[in-house]
């Protein structure tokens, strides 16, 4: 369980993250929702602790993470796994190395090991035989399932996801979103997920925090949230036409029920 | 250690080139400026010699290297950083820092001195075919020049110097790459002022040796 109090962070005197306070449960996949540029990316680092928040804090699990001593952030660092919106991927590293990295660095898996970990969790993505591809020539979602692959090699307890399936086509998308889901609950982890696709909030949103200007508006599941009453957040779903069908439906099947 | 072979490696022809021509041109000009019959032919390599290894050979080499080291450190540390290639290494508690600026700095301490020697050898050949082709001095006079008066202490000068010149351009470099932020073009200014940045800071300490240690 990871929680976070209030969390304020501002750039250059413009605010970004204004008071944002949450639990994110384990074994569920946290969603973080919000348009473009609303901060979800900012705090998302704040949570990992690669942007220091002006106020506010973050615990794992009971451990207070945000201020705390190097070596009890880096012991909490070494349970996590992450997947940047930009991937991230070690450009100098074939897919096999970026993926094996983390293995290699943190615990005392024999060679062998590791490449079986490796294959694995490539073949988990959909990506068996790319092992030898270095970064550079793989394709932009290729890139996207790699980082997924890199993040979740080592057996993490967090698992973080910054856009797993922006740049994706629909059926990859969501075989991605079912596989964060699926580790998700295997492995009894804490995952958020940052995202603005309605179609993984639908798939996989267990619990939902709905950003909007650096400040949560609203928090539930996708069960509910279509029935929403904050305008932001409805003008933020139903810019699309499925949803509005979708909405229309559920209405009218709740009609005919009654 | 792969980091230090790279650096070396890719650094051996531009350095033999530079040192060569530089040996060449030196004893082209000394002899130039020394036509006069008192004083004995062998000078020309005596002198020739002190430039090369006091001066010509550490500076030189280290101003053609920061050129190239510098840029590659601060452009791949800089493209790494917009990438967040070292917030991926962060998350994973790795000390990004200690990864993957140190062994640069290693590299550069260890490779060095090592090019400089390379250089002096080859500064003093580009010199002994410069002279013997030009008819400007026999070889055996030119050999005689670069023995006399030797003092093993000018070697060990320069090469303090130039890891004082590795440990300067290796760490200014990846100061200036590592706190690159914003995109493509901030790695571009990042490279270049990293260049200019090592450039200075290794005359100004070649200057200060100079004063302290001679
Ligand atoms: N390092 C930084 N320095 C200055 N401003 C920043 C920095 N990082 C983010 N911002 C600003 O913070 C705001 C939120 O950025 P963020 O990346 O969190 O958006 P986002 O919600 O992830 O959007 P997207 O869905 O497009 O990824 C933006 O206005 C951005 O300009
Ligand atoms: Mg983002």
């Amino acid at each position: 369980m990871i929680e976070i109090h209030n969390i304020h962070k501002s750039f250059n005197g413009k605010k970004v993250l204004d008071g944002v306070s949450g639990v994110f449960q384990t074994g569920k996949t946290n969603l973080l929702l919000g348009a473009s540029g609303t901060g979800k990316s900012v705090l998302l680092k704040c949570i990992v602790g690669l942007v220091k928040p002006d106020i506010g804090s973050v615990t794992f699990d009971g451990t207070y993470f945000t201020n705390n001593k190097l070596d009890i952030k880096q012991e909490i660092r070494r349970k996590i796994g992450m997947l940047f919106q930009g991937s991230a991927l070690f450009d100098s590293m074939t897919v096999e190395e970026n993926v094996e990295f983390p293995l290699k660095m943190l615990n005392g898996m024999s060679k062998d090991e590791r490449l079986d970990r490796v294959n694995f969790c490539l073949q988990r993505v959909g990506l068996e035989g790319t092992n030898k591809k270095m970064p550079s020539e793989l394709s932009g979602g290729m890139k996207k399932r790699v980082g997924i692959a890199r993040a979740i090699a080592p057996k993490c307890t967090y698992l973080f996801c910054d856009e797993p399936n922006s740049g994706l086509d629909p059926l990859t998308a969501l075989k991605i979103d079912r596989l964060i889901k699926e580790i998700t609950e295997e492995y009894n982890i804490t995952t958020i997920v940052v995202t603005h696709d309605m179609n993984s909030v639908i798939e996989i949103g267990d619990n939902i925090m709905f950003l909007y200007e650096g400040k949560k508006l609203w928090e539930g599941t996708s069960d509910n949230i279509l029935d929403s009453d904050v305008p932001e957040l409805n003008e933020f779903i139903f810019a699309n036409r499925l949803m509005r069908d979708a909405k229309k439906v559920e209405e009218e099947e709740r009609n005919q029920a009654e | 250690m792969d980091e230090a072979i790279l650096i070396g490696i890719n650094s051996i022809f531009i350095v033999a080139l530079v040192s060569t021509f530089i040996g060449a041109v030196s004893t082209v000009q000394v002899s130039y400026n020394m036509e006069s019959a008192f004083i004995p032919r062998s000078t020309i390599g005596f002198i020739v010699r002190e430039m090369i290894i006091l001066e010509l050979a550490p500076t030189i080499t280290s101003i053609v290297l920061a050129g190239k080291v510098g840029s590659s450190i601060a452009g791949g540390l800089g493209t790494m950083q917009i990438t967040e290639q070292v917030d991926a290494l962060e998350v994973m508690g790795i000390n990004s820092i200690s990864y993957l600026v140190l062994p640069k700095i290693i590299a550069a301490l260890l490779v060095f001195p090592m090019l400089v020697i390379l250089a002096m050898f080859l500064g003093l050949m580009g010199g002994y075919l410069a002279g013997t082709l030009t008819g400007q001095l026999t070889a055996q006079e030119y050999i005689t020049g670069i023995r006399i008066d030797f003092i093993p202490y000018n070697i060990t000068f320069a090469l303090i110097k130039s890891v004082i010149f590795a440990f300067l351009i290796s760490s200014i470099s990846s100061f200036r790459g590592y706190f690159t932020s914003g995109g493509a073009l901030e790695v571009g200014s990042a490279s270049t002022a990293a260049v200019t940045n090592s450039v200075i800071a290794v005359l100004i300490a070649d200057f200060v040796c100079a004063q302290l240690l001679l």
